[in-house]
């Protein structure tokens, strides 16, 4: 039985982390009704940027605000010069354009750094804690502890403060929120930037464990979007618990389903997303969408 | 709303021009015009080096499988990330076929477009209760699931290895080299396409998955049955594809899982959305550049066929939104007017 929680804590440690890729995913949709296909690639360019700092000798915890300065940065441009003209067009153009900053931000970051795989050292300590025979890696906690320290600032954001109201406003209803005096363009431009910098940070606690390359983040953006799909695409709560379920099913699986194995784990998230949005297209957390025709 | 009024003018500047050039070209000089394009097609492989035959054969394969997936992005306005997945289909059917059936090479072609058509329907099903993002994450699951579904059954598609068929030889009486042999026959299908495609776009069928794409509940008023023809060019697209994934095994005479990723079917929709969306000879530009940035980045194992097509991407859906095919367009209308004006 050990084993069996073994598993289960194990899957909660990756889980963790395709929540926080999911809830950048999540953050961006709730404000533009975006999907932004190019997310993973933002977060692993991020990574890179803190792979740079820390190999030119800047401490760890030096390089990890300047990187989500600069992630935060990096989402607000490219709101503004990428994503605005196609904001409000067709659903069609949007995820092209999406797909476009994916096959180029990947590239770049391969003309870069070169497409070898860069190992990157873990900010937390080896070691793991003994709770009743199953072993808990101080990783795992730690990534858990990060997640959900970003789900607790951000709702502090949402909930308590002007800027948060500011941005629930806009995701209600934009033109509304316009009337009432809210900048919307600068709006939309600080929840790209909030989610640049939320994937920044999935991205920094996926290197240590998958190993640094331009490549990073594909699968984790496929785990992520089945999270988003699982809790429902405009709920950060949602896509938090998405997250766990997907990294706990995935791990089970892999262990106790022969047919899978390690080869075909990827099919775990991928029979996730066709089962809820043929079963309940909203998710757990999210709301279903009335269309006035 | 936008959708509505772009693709609207899209719709008239398909119409207008053929009426246009007939106005100041007189019908024998299109005819000309035309005489000397087709005849340029067939000469081709005689004035290139069998290399470049080889990439010009390559350019009507995509565009057989552009051709479809414009029949389901640009016609009928659904999201496909994973269309290289139909085409692995085409071509891994192909190269089974090839190797353990004792049929000729010929017959593969329908029984791969078959077997993409049955697969299309099936898949065109669940994709009906689902409309653009959530379309575009299932068909990506699809083709991120394709290739170690492909390694995981050695015994029939040889693993990652791949397999290695055969390649059709040119008959004796044609006298052709086989690339040569292998560019007409590629040719022969892709005008095949291009006609029942150009037909069945001008057919009740045409205009009833127009009606759908621009305005689901009206076209339903009027008496069309959205289902079944999202459905239906779900099918027509993956057979399509299929159809381009069997010439494609008989052209390289080889296929392997990792021919068959995901860049493959993102590739596949950056060159549509390049040569231009609901426009049939956007799928040959399309073409084009499909198979431009897959030589290149063979050949140059590096970063820069990538920032040039997701750099090409945006700027096209920025600048351009009707792709290359537009571009002519509106460059060829913009002569007409002058020559007209002289």
């Amino acid at each position: 039985m050990s084993g069996f929680f073994q598993q289960v804590v194990l899957g909660l440690g990756s889980g963790a982390i395709y929540a926080s890729l999911a809830l950048a995913l999540v953050l961006i949709y709730r404000f533009t009704d975006i999907v932004n296909f190019a997310q993973g690639e933002l977060a692993m360019f991020s990574t890179y940027i803190a792979w740079q700092l820390t190999a030119a000798g800047v401490p760890f915890w030096l390089a990890l605000p300047i990187t989500l300065a600069v992630s935060f940065l990096g989402g607000v441009l490219i709101e503004r010069l990428v994503i605005r003209p196609f904001e409000g067009g067709p659903e069609l153009t949007v995820v092209i354009v999406t797909v476009g900053l994916f096959v180029f931000v990947n590239a770049l970051a391969g003309l870069i750094w070169s497409f070898l795989v860069k190992s990157v050292p873990s900010p937390f300590p080896d070691g793991a804690l003994d709770v009743g025979g199953v072993n808990i890696s101080l990783q795992t906690l730690g990534t858990l502890g990060v997640v959900a320290a970003v789900m607790g600032l951000l709702f502090l954001l949402f909930q308590k403060t002007k800027i948060g109201l500011a941005m629930r406003a806009v995701a209600n209803d934009p033109a509304s929120a316009r009337l009432v005096g809210i900048r919307v363009g600068r709006v939309l431009a600080l929840g790209w930037g909030l989610s640049a910098t939320v994937g920044a940070i999935s991205g920094i606690l996926v290197a240590p464990v998958l190993f640094l390359d331009p490549n990073l983040m594909g699968g984790v953006l496929v785990y992520a979007f089945a999270a988003a799909t699982l809790g429902g695409f405009d709920s950060p709560v949602g896509a938090v618990v998405g997250g766990l379920i997907v990294g706990v099913a995935e791990t089970l699986s892999g262990a106790y389903v022969d047919a899978i194995g390690s080869d075909l784990k990827i099919g775990v998230p991928l029979a996730i997303i066709v089962v809820v949005l043929l079963v309940r297209p909203r998710g757990l957390f999210g709301h279903a969408v009335v269309e006035r025709v | 709303m936008k959708s509505t009024s772009e693709t609207a003018e899209r719709e008239t500047a398909t119409e207008a021009v053929p009426a246009a050039t007939a106005r100041v070209l007189p019908p024998w000089a299109r005819w000309v015009l035309l005489a000397l394009a087709a005849a340029a097609v067939l000469y081709a492989p005689f004035y290139f080096a069998p290399f470049r035959v080889f990439q010009l054969t390559l350019v009507l394969v995509y565009a057989v499988v552009l051709l479809g997936l414009n029949l389901l992005v640009g016609y009928s306005g659904q999201i496909s990330l994973g269309h290289g997945a139909f085409f692995a289909v085409g071509a891994y059917g192909t190269a089974i076929l090839m190797r353990d059936g004792d049929i000729p090479y010929l017959l593969t072609l329908p029984i791969a477009a078959a077997v993409t058509f049955v697969l299309g329907l099936a898949f065109g099903v669940p994709a009906l209760r689902l409309r653009g993002l959530y379309l575009a994450l299932v068909t990506l699951s699809m083709a991120i699931f394709l290739p170690p579904l492909l390694k995981r059954f050695p015994e029939l598609t040889g693993g990652s290895q791949g397999l290695s068929v055969e390649q059709p030889a040119s008959p004796a009486w044609t006298g052709l080299a086989e690339d040569q042999w292998l560019y007409y026959v590629s040719l022969a299908v892709a005008v095949v396409a291009f006609v029942l495609v150009r037909n069945l776009l001008r057919s009740r069928a045409g205009r009833a998955l127009l009606a759908v794409r621009e305005n689901e509940a009206a076209a339903e008023v009027m008496g069309v049955r959205p289902s079944f023809y999202k459905t239906l060019a779900f099918a027509w697209s993956a057979m399509l594809a299929g159809v381009g994934g069997a010439v494609s095994t008989w052209v390289i005479g080889y296929v392997a899982p990792d021919s068959f990723t995901v860049v493959l079917s993102i590739n596949l929709l950056a060159g549509l959305v390049i040569g231009g969306l609901a426009s049939l000879s956007g799928a040959v530009y399309g073409a084009f550049f499909v198979m431009f940035v897959s030589s290149v980045a063979q050949d140059i194992s590096g970063a820069a066929p990538g920032i040039a097509s997701g750099l090409l991407i945006i700027a096209v859906m920025l600048i351009a939104p009707t792709g290359v095919a537009g571009l002519v367009r509106r460059l060829t209308a913009a002569a007409r007017r002058r020559l007209a004006k002289e």
